[in-house]
């Protein structure tokens, strides 16, 4: 009986014990900082903080979908699918010439918010085939070849979009009319805009109908197996090509719907815009825990409220460091906590 | 008997490049040195010459085979991904910005430099400036990679890209850091020292004799790749680009090896980014971009992981396409069919596909090298014997 309470749960070896508390000292000191950073900018400048912290959520919403196409693909093929941020731009300007060009709405009127919720399918589905295509075509056939050769086909896949792009976009960034409501509303002294709140109102539902899709449907199901393990589910009778595609069409729709999002929010497009937002998106993909549904969607927001207090904030760093910011974030993520915020550590199986 | 011949024979196949490499270095010297400026030479060649390969193009395509060369030995050799090649060919821009110029003005140091004495700034001898180039960029290299090369290759890739993001934004916005001007910011830094050789001081339009320093670059570059790939090292890096896990089992030092592996990639980055310095005589902080890292990728993979002449191959042609062939032949083509097609925007369009189509059907790039051809193609292999004992068990 005695015997039976001296033997201790196993907890790690003396490495992975180590490791483990390195990994909440930094945890604690970082969050420490940030604590003491933001309140220091919250005294000197409540208002402008709750300003600055509104608009970097907003644009954490369009991070945390373009990060769920990151996760979802990581999860099942554990590829970083580089041309993912390229693919966001894509739908971008797909929405600009849908609502602008072949439907000729450019005002915030009934015909333009029907254009709106038209292009929203469109555009969904224009980022779930086009993503399937560069699956069919080009990933498949490197499911079997070493980690490198996928990762560098992702990466000439993003120059291909870019050119793409930059063909249909132009070489200079455009501006485009928007078609949701514009206007403010106050809570007090904070302005929120409409379109902030509209974002939202979009966004969101998106969010819970993707995570109903992956936790409670039988494709969601097939989804988690095929992730586990690819050749056990084919046993199962799972369709694995049909299943990673579909997974690569999910990621595709929601990278669609961020494009018109982000779109009709900002009102301008650039060909080279994909690279640094998929970059910040994969950042809030790793941040939040990648291959997490949840992880993605926190971790998007997080990051868009880091870069907007930094961006807008009197102690701060300002913008031209936006792009260090957000990067020392997933460098100092990377080596800490690999898992990221919600993952879970896995070791690595042999 | 066997064992007492087998060193001299490698000793020998390790040397013989260096003739060939030897006579076509002269011959270009030669070209581009005497027979350009010949008033005897044909008109047309003379043109020729000048809109395929200008001088200036050939020296820059010099540049980015060192660059290649360098991440070759990173990715090619430890088959660790690197994005963030550039990072380093900025710093290495950067030392010969500080050490050979004006840009320490208010300073005065002058070390066997190729400008009289009195003026203000740094100036350190061309040879000196590229060790240390090198020696910084190599102590960049260990510096990054210490804490992240235990990290799975994907994030090892993310992790060098953020810092081929952050390094060239640092220098972006020098102007200010910290209250500090370390890179004069988008301005550059302009007119960096001319290269002494002795008798002569190189200025930035001694192209032919430049070309020959150029070559004597590349030549230790591919000295350098190819003996440590020989030697106990490169040998350890094989391993692991082969079986990370495996080759630790052999007692294969993961970190140290892999660090070497980036220091020695950094070094090269360093040289390439001082040549390249007295190249375009000045450092520009804008041109430190994501998609040099990636032509540089596209170099390595295009002639051939792992393989130095095939590296060179890849380097040269990519180079040469996306500094002055697409352009001369776009002008040629719209010259002959009456369009106005703008060449220069496809390459992105170039790039992409060399990278997807070689990835997919010809992953071991122009000049394979035997053995990564046979570690790419594994998988398939594994299937092809799969199938064929299914042949023989079902008769």
């Amino acid at each position: 009986m005695a015997k039976a309470t001296d033997v201790k749960k196993f907890t790690g070896t003396p490495g992975q014990i180590r490791r483990q508390r390195i990994e909440q000292s930094g945890a604690i000191v970082i969050i420490l900082l940030m604590s003491v950073w933001m309140l220091a900018n919250l005294i000197k400048a409540p208002e402008q903080f709750v300003q600055v912290a509104i608009s970097g959520l907003r644009n954490g919403l369009i991070y945390a979908l373009i990060a769920l196409g990151y996760t979802l693909v990581y999860g099942i093929i554990e590829l970083i699918n580089f041309a993912h941020g390229d693919l966001f731009m894509l739908s971008a300007i797909f929405s600009s010439f849908f609502i602008t060009y072949w439907i000729g709405a450019d005002q915030s009127n009934p015909k333009g918010w029907l254009a709106f919720a038209s292009c929203l399918v469109a555009v969904m589905i224009f980022g779930a085939v086009v993503n399937v295509l560069i699956e069919r075509l080009a990933y498949r056939r490197l499911r079997k070849a070493p980690r490198l050769a996928p990762l560098i086909t992702a990466v000439g896949m993003s120059f291909l979009l870019n050119f793409i792009g930059l063909k249909w976009n132009g070489s200079t960034p455009r501006q485009w009319p928007t078609v949701i409501p514009s206007g403010d509303i106050y809570i007090g002294e904070i302005r929120i805009s409409l379109i902030t709140l509209w974002l939202f109102l979009i966004g969101l539902p998106l969010l819970l109908a993707l995570n109903y899709l992956v936790t409670n449907t039988k494709q969601g199901k097939a989804m988690r197996a095929t992730s586990q393990d690819k050749d056990a589910s084919t046993l199962m009778g799972i369709n694995v090509n049909k299943t990673i595609a579909f997974t690569f069409a999910l990621g595709g729709a929601m990278a669609g719907a961020a494009g018109l999002l982000y779109q009709q929010s900002i009102g301008t497009t650039s060909y080279n815009l994909g690279f640094q937002l998929g970059l910040i998106a994969f950042t809030s993909a790793v941040l939040g825990g990648i291959g997490n549904l949840w992880g993605a969607v926190v971790g998007g927001l997080l990051i868009g409220l880091i870069q907007g207090l930094n961006d807008g904030l009197p102690y701060a760093f300002g913008q031209q460091w936006s792009q260090s910011v957000v990067f020392t974030i997933l460098i100092i993520i990377l080596v800490f906590r690999p898992a990221g915020l919600l993952g879970k550590a896995v070791t690595e199986k042999v | 008997m066997a064992k007492t011949t087998a060193p001299s024979n490698v000793a020998k196949s390790n040397r013989k490049w260096i003739t060939g490499y030897s006579i076509i270095g002269v011959l270009l010297f030669i070209t581009y040195q005497f027979l350009l400026p010949w008033e005897g030479l044909p008109l047309g060649i003379y043109d020729a010459i000048y809109q395929w390969m200008p001088p200036s193009a050939i020296n820059e395509s010099l540049v980015y085979i060192i660059m290649a060369l360098g991440l070759n030995i990173v990715v090619g050799y430890a088959g660790l991904l690197d994005l963030g090649y550039v990072a380093f060919w900025a710093i290495g821009g950067y030392c010969a910005g500080w050490f050979m110029s004006e840009f320490f003005y208010f300073l005065n140091i002058n070390f066997l430099g190729s400008v009289p004495a009195e003026a203000p700034g740094i100036h350190i001898n061309f040879w000196m400036v590229l060790l240390i180039g090198g020696f910084i960029c190599a102590l960049f290299g260990i510096l990054i990679g210490a804490p992240t090369l235990r990290l799975k290759s994907d994030y090892l890739a993310l992790v060098t890209l953020g810092f081929g993001e952050i390094i060239p934004q640092v220098f972006f916005n020098g102007e200010n850091f910290f209250g500090y001007n370390i890179s004069n910011g988008t301005k550059g830094i302009v007119m960096v020292d001319p290269i002494p050789v002795g008798v002569k001081n190189l200025g930035p339009f001694d192209f032919g004799w430049k070309l020959l320093i150029f070559l004597f670059l590349t030549a230790v570059m591919v000295f350098i790749s190819l003996r440590l790939r020989r030697g106990r090292l490169g040998r350890a890096w094989l391993a692991i680009r082969e079986d990370e896990l495996a080759a630790s089992m052999m007692g294969v030092p993961l970190m140290r090896t892999k660090l070497s592996a980036y220091a020695v990639g950094a070094f090269a980055g360093g040289l390439g980014g001082v040549a390249f310095a007295t190249h375009v005589n000045g450092v520009y902080a804008e041109r430190f971009n994501f998609t040099i890292s990636i032509f540089l990728l596209a170099m390595v993979v295009l002639g051939g992981m792992g393989n130095v002449w095939g590296v060179i191959l890849g380097a040269f042609i990519l180079s040469w396409v996306n500094g002055n062939g697409l352009t001369a032949f776009g002008q040629l083509y719209n010259d002959r069919f009456g369009t106005d097609i703008d060449f220069a925007s496809f390459t992105f369009l170039l790039f992409g596909l060399v990278l997807i189509l070689m990835m997919l059907f010809k992953r071991e790039g122009l000049l394979p090298e035997s053995r990564l051809k046979l570690m790419l193609h594994e998988g398939e292999l594994d299937d092809e014997d799969a199938s064929s004992s299914k042949k023989k068990v079902g008769k």
